[in-house]
């Protein structure tokens, strides 16, 4: 049980019809450790998340959460499995006639039974955490898309997931907050222990955070490397890799951005 | 202190089911009862120093045991410190309960000593802290008196009206750019739009209108023939679709079929912000989006009334032939006889209109669509119920003028 890996990637195959977008993805994540995927635009990562979310099903091979497998599970196990996910969408994905707060409290009011000033008091907590404290009662139309992309990741955390889902959380924000959020992933790993899979394209996000990272490469449809990105960036032969890792080719990537 | 971070990890982690809620008993459902319940005991040691002391299960799970309100009988020249230790479990739920507090504290400048809390929750609280609280007041502002809710829906009923004549204008200089041949959208559009408003529109145009003629015909038939005039059915239903309900029914059928459509369409595209990007690449959205859609509805509609009317008096042969015993030559005789040309030039002429309008009203409520999913469904509300409440409003315009000018 104690080396049992909490997301566990067996031979997936993803694809919508008959394009295949990607073949044969395997990975196994611990508990507690930030999943990084990486790969150029259009390769399918956001398709790997939804895959591994349930929005869409592989049409080959199996996912296992806590060693049960995710797509053989009845209705119930589903759904006490889906539970335990908190989810950022690409674009936000924010419901547009709520106030970021009432985003944030309709999770909390559903699934849990706290107090009215106890959710209040944690939607504050979860703004605050992404530095949006006193926007309460502004509408997803009234904020920037950086800022949308925030309260989406705050609606993510909302209920304390054990596995965070984030397609690319980074971008559209400025260095700063995107460092803070770094911090932030770090101190719901080591804090809460929350396992978290993340889509992105930051190099520096990618050093900072992962501790496994998996490649996802366009020309050959396959996975084309996993593993923790520093050990990546020195061992790797693959030139794709090498080209990604060190952005295109220039040198000391971490410092160089 | 450090066991809170790292000793109760597993059971933590174990605990955190997050379905407290609902009777989906997953095996994660940890019975709450078994947990201590959170508390929090303020303690003075000394004079000036003063300690929080926690303990408990402090997780968004132990339901049912409110957390203590975040507030203290704290004197403002005392220190505060922390003590986590009896802390069994926590998550979000002691991370907000102690943000409040900190607030609180802050508020009555007493000062504490963070460096008391355990590392995680102190590096959790200082991130939530890192960005100061925006204070100012959302746009959307809040609800006031009666009165000034009149004089704001007063005031906004205005910018309505000069925003419509404004669009209408803007309609009106495409079209003329349009005439003199310098049309800037796509022929394939305005095709596809006429297939749409057109073909596609065709057999719901002729059912309703059918059963409007048989409606007709059969409240006339019931009437007439007591006074032996059964043949004025004829004239009843030719007339009456004819002048009116063929361009009517059309209407609104239009109006709730493509007018709702381009609403939505066009609220889409707003939202998407598809029309900023027409905007910058310099097309004028109206040549480009409004044109196709407005000229296709303008051209189609009479053709529609055309089938209309027909349809409708069709339901009326029918009822004529099979229950009035006429004879097939008598009605249309008496149909031709009864259709003068001003008749059929104001259901023509209106038709026109009514395409226009249909047009305008789902265009205009699209294009000034607000930014999100809710906009989009108000505004195809607001096309179809004041299209629909145009075209009547029209169509007795129309009435009045054609009685003055005795047309
Ligand atoms: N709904 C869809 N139907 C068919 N193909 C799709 C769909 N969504 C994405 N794709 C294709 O799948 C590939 C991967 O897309 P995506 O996962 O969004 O890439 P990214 O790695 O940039 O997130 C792309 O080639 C895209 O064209
Ligand atoms: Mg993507």
């Amino acid at each position: 049980m104690a080396d049992q890996p909490h997301i566990e990637l067996k031979n997936v195959d993803l694809a919508y019809g008959d394009f295949v977008v990607m073949r044969d993805v395997s990975a196994r994540v611990a508990r507690g450790q930030v999943f990084v995927i990486m790969g150029g635009s259009g390769c399918g990562k956001s398709t790997l998340l939804w895959n591994m979310i349930g929005l869409q099903t592989p049409a080959k091979g199996d996912i296992l959460y806590d060693g049960k497998s995710f797509l053989q599970a009845d209705d119930a196990e589903r759904e006490s499995m889906e539970r335990k996910f908190g989810v950022l969408f690409q674009g936000g994905g924010l419901w547009s006639s709520m106030t970021l707060a009432e985003n944030i409290s309709l999770p909390l009011q559903e699934h849990t039974q706290l107090a009215d000033d106890e959710i209040r008091r944690i939607v504050r907590l979860k703004l605050a955490l992404v530095g949006l404290k006193g926007f309460e009662d502004f509408y997803p139309s009234e904020v920037s898309g950086g800022m949308m992309k925030r309260a989406g990741l705050a609606r993510a955390m909302a209920l304390d997931p054990e596995i965070l889902f984030f397609d690319e959380p980074s971008a559209g924000l400025d260095p700063i907050t995107s460092r803070r959020l770094d911090e932030l992933i770090l101190s719901l790993r080591d804090n809460l222990g929350t396992t978290v899979v993340m889509v992105t394209h930051e190099l520096d996000s990618i050093f900072a955070v992962a501790d496994q990272a998996i490649f996802l490469d366009n020309a050959s449809r396959t996975v084309k490397a996993t593993g923790n990105p520093r050990d990546l960036l020195r061992d790797t032969k693959d030139p794709a890799v090498r080209e990604f890792l060190t952005r295109g080719g220039q040198k000391e990537p971490a410092k160089a951005i | 202190m450090s066991h809170i971070v790292t000793g109760t990890f597993d059971s933590h982690c174990a605990l955190r089911g997050f379905t407290p809620g609902g009777n989906t008993g997953s095996d994660l459902d940890a019975p709450t009862e078994s947990l201590p319940p959170p508390r929090v005991d303020f303690q003075s040691p000394n004079a000036g120093r003063c300690v929080v002391r926690l303990s408990g299960d402090w997780t968004v799970k132990s339901t049912g045991r409110p957390h203590p309100a975040p507030d203290a009988n704290l004197s403002s020249n005392s220190t505060v410190a922390f003590d986590l230790n009896d802390v069994s479990d926590w998550d979000s739920a002691l991370l907000a309960w102690l943000l409040e507090l900190l607030i609180v504290l802050d508020q009555r400048s007493i000062r504490y000593q963070m460096e008391t809390l355990p590392g995680g929750v102190r590096r959790s609280l200082e991130l939530a802290r890192a960005v100061p609280e925006r204070t100012d007041t959302p746009p959307h502002g809040e609800t006031s008196g009666w009165l000034a809710r009149v004089g704001l829906g007063a005031q906004r009923g205005w910018t309505a009206t000069k925003h419509i004549a404004e669009f209408v204008g803007d309609c009106t200089l495409a079209m003329t750019s349009l005439v003199r041949g310098r049309a800037q959208f796509r022929r394939a559009d305005l095709l596809l739009f006429m297939q749409e408003a057109g073909a596609e529109a065709l057999p719901i145009n002729l059912l309703i209108s059918f059963l409007v003629g048989l409606i007709l015909a059969f409240v006339g038939a019931v009437q007439l023939q007591q006074f032996g005039a059964s043949i004025y059915v004829a004239n009843l239903v030719a007339i009456a679709m004819v002048r009116e309900m063929g361009c009517i029914m059309a209407g609104i059928i239009m109006c709730g079929r493509t007018g709702a459509a381009y609403a939505a369409q066009l609220g889409t595209m707003k939202v998407n912000q598809e029309i900023d990007a027409f905007r910058t690449f310099l097309f004028n959205p109206i040549d480009f989006l409004v044109m196709p859609r407005m000229l296709a509805l303008f051209l189609m509609m009479p053709i529609l009334t055309l089938f209309a009317n027909l349809a409708g008096i069709a339901g009326g042969v029918l009822i004529g032939i099979g229950m009035l015993d006429l004879t097939w030559l008598e009605y249309w005789h008496q149909t031709v006889h009864a259709l003068t040309f001003k008749h059929c030039a104001a259901g023509f002429m209106k038709s026109f209109v009514f395409g226009l309008i249909v047009a305008i009203s789902g265009c205009y409520n699209g294009m000034r669509c607000p930014n999100n999913a809710a906009g989009v469904g108000q505004a195809t509300t607001t096309a179809v119920v004041a299209g629909i409440t145009s075209i009547v409003i029209a169509d007795a315009v129309f009435a009045v003028l054609f009685n003055i000018f005795k047309f």
